[in-house]
């Protein structure tokens, strides 16, 4: 077990590496210089003030010594600072929006689970049955349908035809949590959707296979209900399958999030990102660029360790 | 783009092997000792009544996006459908009038699907909108097979220290959100063209088809035949030209299908941000974006882009899933 940790962490560590070198190498490519950025168009453009700038910013160095330093400073917490909104801190930005893009990739992520559990099972216990294929048909639309539609719908059916909910806007959760869900419900269920579909197509096949096991016919035979059966014993297994899946479904979540953020207009990472590069504020961009892939490889590091930790099997190999 | 790729190793994949239709066809080629490659008629037989429809939806698509581009470029509009950019209330200097057309109009002999929040007509931006999704499927499908079949083929066949390298590349790049990447590679380019963004989005699929393209040249290399073609001196290239190439392409084109999907999705969640080609060329991500104002008054400007959309990636996903599994019995008749 030890040794699958360090083993996991070295690997981390070079993914980590290898992202935050990709992501600066990215902005190192940006046309255009960054003086012009943080000057303006109009400001008096004297040959002292821009070479302070490159000093400060650091332009001159070679290419290697400048990554080494910002992801020096990047480990301490320091991104920088925007070129468009002088003053701010990216770091601080980040730290100010996460609260709100973590509540709703959880909730999201709850929503879906607690949809696509019973969906799986019904059309595994059903196989062939009508139950079955209404499910199935319902889960590859579902597939099929891209998040912002979905958002689009429920803003159209909740907000405009039976108008319970706002249509966008954003509480905070200081605002009390009642205020708080009335704005992160429909954007959670957009995004819930997708990853639905995804997780009761793996529950529904993972149960099928479980229900072929020796042991599912032994509980049978001793007489226990079907109900029992499914939710105890072939539940409990399929439970592994499923948190993996929702570890690579998060980068796709992440993904999903800048668009139905910039949909709601709720004040997340992503909808931040999106200003950002309208503005093309460059370390902003790629602030939060690295910060989502870092959270990402970092969740999928530990939803492997934690499979390990459950599953005894995987810790031999 | 992690939605794909779990793509070819469905769960429920394997079962589809012993139903009663493969085991058939397995017959028929071991009778044959080759896979018989089947005549397009008989590929059309062999589909579902669903995935029947989704065909003809998908040829529909395809055929309008050439039509309206010939129609534009080729006809200079003289083809029946209506000017995608014309917003049909304005002041016409030809005719000395204004136009008889209103925004946000609701479906006419003239307008098919209504007019959009600036009169123009929405059936034509559809049709135009369906080239952006057209080719940039298409150039992601092509980077995708070309560069990321040869690469995974490649380093499939060979191993080693070139496996390890590239493989490694491809994971770090697997490893960010794929939406991120390419919002933040899409930054970099002031202009964004349709040229620009099929490049992006086609750089963006080679990670994903090179891992599938790897898989399917390491099982390949371990078969009887490539062992055979060892043993009678063939070189390494010919060996990978002649024998894992051609067996891994199948597998390819049918994933193709299914990633083209995901990119359709992806272009379109670009689109609606804004952020894939400029207005005022329609894609259907951004005509559901402009439509989403007025849903208040005219819900069905929105439902009509939604609708192709969605539709267009439900029948890249029956279609791809169709070859995927006919593919699969191919793979286990050779």
């Amino acid at each position: 077990m030890g040794k699958l940790i360090a083993t996991r962490l070295v690997r981390l560590v070079l993914t980590l590496l290898a992202v935050t070198f990709l992501t600066f190498s990215l902005t190192a490519l940006l046309p255009g210089d960054p003086v012009n950025a943080i000057l303006g168009v109009d400001a008096p453009r004297d040959q002292e003030t821009i070479d302070q700038i490159r000093a400060d910013l650091g332009l001159d160095d070679p290419f290697l010594v400048r990554y080494v330093n910002w992801l020096g400073d990047a480990v301490q917490g320091d991104l920088g600072e925007s070129y468009i909104n002088r003053g701010q801190s990216v770091a601080g930005t980040i730290a100010d929006r996460v609260p709100v893009t973590a509540q709703l990739a959880f909730m999201a992520i709850v929503m879906a689970v607690i949809l696509a559990v019973p969906i799986g099972v019904i059309g595994a216990y059903k196989q062939g049955k009508w139950q079955d294929t209404a499910s199935s048909a319902g889960v590859q639309i579902a597939l099929s349908i891209p998040n912002f539609i979905f958002g689009i719908f429920f803003i159209w059916l909740f907000a405009v035809q039976l108008q319970w909910l706002p249509a966008s806007n954003w509480n905070r959760l200081s605002d009390g949590v009642l205020a708080n869900l009335e704005t992160a419900i429909l954007p959670a269920a957009a995004l819930a959707m997708t990853q639905m579909a995804i997780f009761s197509r793996l529950v529904r096949a993972d149960m099928l296979a479980t229900l072929q096991e020796n042991y599912i016919l032994a509980a049978r035979s001793k007489g226990l209900s079907d109900r029992f059966i499914l939710m105890r014993h072939a539940l409990r297994p399929s439970s592994l399958s499923l948190m993996t899946i929702i570890g690579i479904n998060f980068g796709a979540l992440l993904g999903g999030t800048v668009v139905i953020e910039t949909l709601f207009a709720v004040p997340g990472l992503g909808f931040r990102l999106i200003n950002a590069i309208n503005q093309r504020d460059i370390l902003v961009i790629q602030g939060i660029t690295v910060f989502v892939a870092v959270v990402y490889v970092v969740i999928n590091t530990i939803v492997d360790l934690l499979y390990a930790v459950i599953d005894p099997r995987i810790r031999k190999s | 783009m992690s939605t794909t790729e779990s793509a070819p190793h469905r769960p429920d994949f394997p079962r589809d092997r012993l139903s009663p239709v493969s085991t058939a066809t397995q017959a028929d080629a071991a009778q044959q000792g080759k896979p018989r490659r089947s005549t397009p008629r008989q590929t059309w037989k062999a589909m579902p009544f669903l995935v029947k429809v989704s065909a003809v939806w998908l040829v529909l698509i395809v055929g309008g996006a050439i039509y309206a581009k010939l129609d534009q470029h080729v006809f200079n509009g003289a083809l029946p459908l209506q000017d995608p950019n014309v917003q049909t209330n304005n002041f016409n200097p030809a005719t000395g009038e204004f136009g008889d057309g209103e925004p946000l109009e609701g479906p006419s002999a003239a307008h098919w699907l209504g007019t959009d929040t600036i009169a123009r007509d929405t059936f034509a931006r559809l049709v135009h909108g369906s080239w952006v999704s057209l080719i940039v499927a298409s150039i992601s499908a092509a980077f995708g097979i070309i560069i990321g079949g040869l690469l995974g083929s490649l380093v499939g066949f060979v191993r080693g220290r070139t496996e390890t390298l590239v493989m490694s590349i491809i994971d770090v790049i697997l490893a960010f959100p794929a939406l991120i990447l390419l919002l933040a590679l899409v930054s970099i380019f002031e202009v964004r063209d349709l040229f620009v963004i099929s490049v992006v989005i086609g750089f963006l699929s080679i990670p994903a088809y090179t891992r599938v393209a790897r898989a399917n040249s390491l099982a390949v290399s371990n078969r009887d035949f490539v062992l055979a073609a060892r043993a009678i001196g063939s070189k390494p290239r010919s060996i990978l030209f002649r024998e894992i190439i051609p067996n891994v392409l199948p597998t390819l084109v049918s994933y193709a299908m299914v990633a083209a999907a995901f990119v359709v999705v992806v272009e379109g969640s670009l689109s609606f941000l804004g952020l894939s080609v400029q207005l005022p060329t329609s894609t259907w991500g951004n005509m559901i974006n402009q439509a989403r104002g007025d849903i208040k008054v005219d819900a069905r400007q929105v439902l009509w882009p939604s609708l192709v959309l969605s539709m267009t990636v439900l029948s890249l996903n029956q279609v791809g899933d169709f070859f995927q599994k006919r593919g699969a019995v191919r793979d286990a008749a050779i």
